[in-house]
């Protein structure tokens, strides 16, 4: 069926294909547009069937282990270095390959958007080359087993994100939000090198399991943990460290915007692999998984308020996604705060933690969506104001269609994707505490005030006499929102399915350190 | 705007030397400190000299954005290529399949103090050709891009 070789080498092809993809764009380029856009739509549907394939053999055989230059995949502990993993290895549990799936299904449906929304556009090369460059970024981050192999994937996840939201250079004011991006990414990359150098200086490794196995939680180790979660959780867009996402997110063409919420969950993944991998029950367990749920509130309460008063709709969209991020950050900290008491873990916090990861995916699909929709609409009427919008539900029908569907599952109705995922949030949380439950549903119905007005201003009313040339967005474009679309729906209709396959063994993975130290090391 | 006649001239006769001792610290990065980033930061420097010697008009018709942006993609393809080779011959992605083999950069490598040489290492020279190539293209059109933007004095 799969010849062997992908299966063995599927890791290392995961990311071989999106690279060689982008080194290969500009040269392309030059032969023309048409051939370099199906090299990278190429490039782009190859990295995802490497991660269906990567995945289903996850799932089925466990954590994949690949060295990068051994003389074969698994030979992680070369025989003279004392037991300790010099290579670089990549590790990937069904945690990892759950984050890889979900990047390569949000990217093909920004792939195929871009080729119409970037048309008129110069410096294409540029673009799809960055665009892979940023995928590249994204699956290493989340596939990788080295800490130090985890900073060069943020770093280009962090430089290529940069580069893309200046793009379109709108009077500077692009390259300005660009630049914010840049230097923050550079402070938070900075944090995470300091971090990984005081690991290193103690336990002579730079392998997150070599390091986990030997953890001894000291005075180093929690500076070490403060710096990582800080600027991990800076680069996931989470409050108070969100400033940057509104200036990003709304500067960015639209398909980039999607694809660096994908980018920023990759940093979410960072802050969990962190926690309980790298950590894991070393850590006081309570106090850092009420750090992240504090985080996770404020995220949820501060973005969605900010969000409210927003006319730029994207900029409104960004405060959502921040909003969003904190669900995520609640459901995994309550599993964190009970991760050492067996009893609760069964009765709460494993529902909690697989609502929070279940909610990445749903994220990635819903929020992608919505990004895509408004990016439809400024490339037909070319203004992101919602006081200057309206009527547009007369002649763009399946963007609306497609709004609607993106914003009833980011504000949890049944029988969209949002809604399975905040249901589970909701329950488990209640059980660990009310308060925090009562928070989670309030914003969620705030969230819907706030899309209910969106959808108003730009769909409803008669038509406009200004938008009366609009038509409906090209065939691309409605391809590519037309994929995420039917992932939030069918995620909605059989969430079970989706948790049982995907999510529940993403989340045993996480909480289980000693098999993931077990994987790499072997038996221990 | 130019420079005088003295600086236009020693700058050309610095060229070359940048560019041996550019290419030195590439092809040595194996043996000795340096490697592909910071020969090609130097390879680089050369440019800068000749463009801050003599006009940006002259440079930039002589050494166009495109060649140097096409000889930063081919070192990227380069790496890239070296690299899945070790995977197309059985072993895993970045393997080493030049090291020990006798062929260029072949040799093994001797244990114990010795001057050391060229011909070992296997595939990490030719990685450090790709990134130097890369660097110097890169740097390179950087540079151009910036002083694009500066006008002619008096013009």
């Amino acid at each position: 069926m799969i010849p062997a070789f992908i299966l063995q080498h599927a890791p290392a092809l995961l990311l071989c294909v999106p690279m060689l993809g982008a080194f290969a764009t500009p040269l392309l380029g030059r032969l023309g547009a048409g051939i370099r856009n199906a090299w990278a739509l190429l490039a782009m549907l190859a990295t995802l069937c490497v991660a269906g394939i990567l995945t289903s053999e996850v799932l089925a055989n466990g954590t994949l282990i690949y060295t990068f230059g051994a003389a074969a995949p698994s030979f992680a502990v070369p025989l003279d270095s004392g037991g300790i993993p010099i290579r670089i290895i990549f590790a990937v549990d069904a945690m990892g390959a759950f984050m890889a799936l979900s990047a390569s299904i949000v990217g093909t449906a920004v792939l195929l958007y871009s080729i119409a929304s970037q048309k008129k556009n110069s410096g294409q090369d540029g673009y799809y080359g960055l665009l892979l460059l940023l995928t590249v970024g994204i699956l290493g981050m989340v596939c990788t087993g080295d800490l130090f192999n985890f900073f060069v994937f943020l770093e280009i996840n962090s430089l290529a994100g940069a580069a893309l939201v200046a793009y379109r250079v709108d009077k500077g004011v692009a390259v300005e939000a660009g630049l914010k991006y840049a230097v923050l990414s550079t402070l938070g990359g900075l944090l995470v090198l300091f971090a990984i150098a005081l690991l290193y200086g103690q336990y002579d490794a730079l392998n997150i399991a070599m390091i986990a196995s030997r953890m001894q939680f000291t005075l180093l180790d929690k500076v070490a943990l403060v710096m990582l979660l800080v600027a991990l959780a800076m680069k996931a867009g989470s409050v108070p460290m969100h400033f940057w996402t509104p200036d990003a997110y709304s500067m960015a063409p639209s398909a980039i915007t999607a694809f660096l919420v994908v980018a920023s969950q990759a940093s979410l993944y960072g802050v969990f692999r962190v926690v309980f991998s790298l950590y894991g029950l070393a850590l006081d367990c309570l106090t850092v998984g009420w750090i992240i749920i504090i985080l996770g509130v404020l995220s949820m309460f501060v973005g969605v308020t900010m969000a409210i008063p927003q006319k730029d709709v994207k900029r409104l969209m960004a405060y959502h996604a921040v909003s969003q991020t904190g669900y995520m950050l609640l459901g995994v900290g309550v599993a964190l705060a009970v991760l050492g008491n067996q009893d609760l873990l069964a009765a709460y916090g494993n529902i909690a933690m697989q609502g929070g990861i279940f909610h990445i995916i749903n994220h990635a699909m819903y929020k992608g969506l919505l990004f895509l929709t408004a990016g439809a609409i400024f490339y037909r009427t070319g203004t992101r104001n919602l006081n200057r919008l309206g009527g547009l539900g007369h002649s763009m029908k399946w963007t609306m269609i497609f709004f609607i569907i993106g914003a009833l599952a980011i504000a949890g109705i049944p029988p969209f994707n949002g809604f399975a995922s905040k249901l589970m949030i909701y329950e488990s949380v209640f059980l660990f505490n009310p308060l925090l439950s009562i928070i989670a549903m309030v914003v969620s119905i705030l969230t819907l005030a706030s899309f209910v007005k969106v959808f108003h201003s730009i769909f409803m009313g008669p038509a406009l006499p200004e938008y009366a040339e609009v038509r409906e967005a090209p065939l691309p474009m409605l391809i590519g929102m037309g994929i995420l679309a039917l992932m939030v729906i069918l995620f909605g209709v059989f969430p079970q399915q989706v948790v049982d396959i995907l999510v529940a063994p993403a989340a045993a993975a996480l909480t289980d350190q000693g098999g993931y130290i077990a994987s790499v090391l072997g038996g221990a | 705007m130019t420079m005088s006649k003295i600086v236009r001239t020693a700058a050309g006769w610095l060229f070359p030397f940048i560019l041996v001792f550019g290419f030195y610290i590439v092809m040595h990065g194996h043996l000795t400190p340096g490697g592909g980033f910071q020969g090609g930061a130097v390879i680089a420097t050369g440019f800068v000299l000749l463009i801050v010697a003599g006009s940006y008009g002259d440079i930039s018709r002589r050494i166009t954005k495109a060649s140097l942006s096409g000889g930063e993609t081919l070192g990227l393809l380069l790496f890239i290529v070296t690299a899945i080779t070790g995977l197309a011959l059985g072993g895993t992605f970045f393997a080493n399949w030049l090291a020990d083999g006798g062929l260029i950069f072949g040799n093994p490598v001797l244990f114990g103090a010795n001057p050391g040489d060229l011909n070992t290492a296997g595939v990490i020279p030719i990685m450090n050709l790709a990134v130097g190539v890369e660097v110097l293209g890169a740097l390179s059109v950087i540079v151009l891009y910036m002083l694009s933007g500066i006008a002619e004095e008096g013009a």
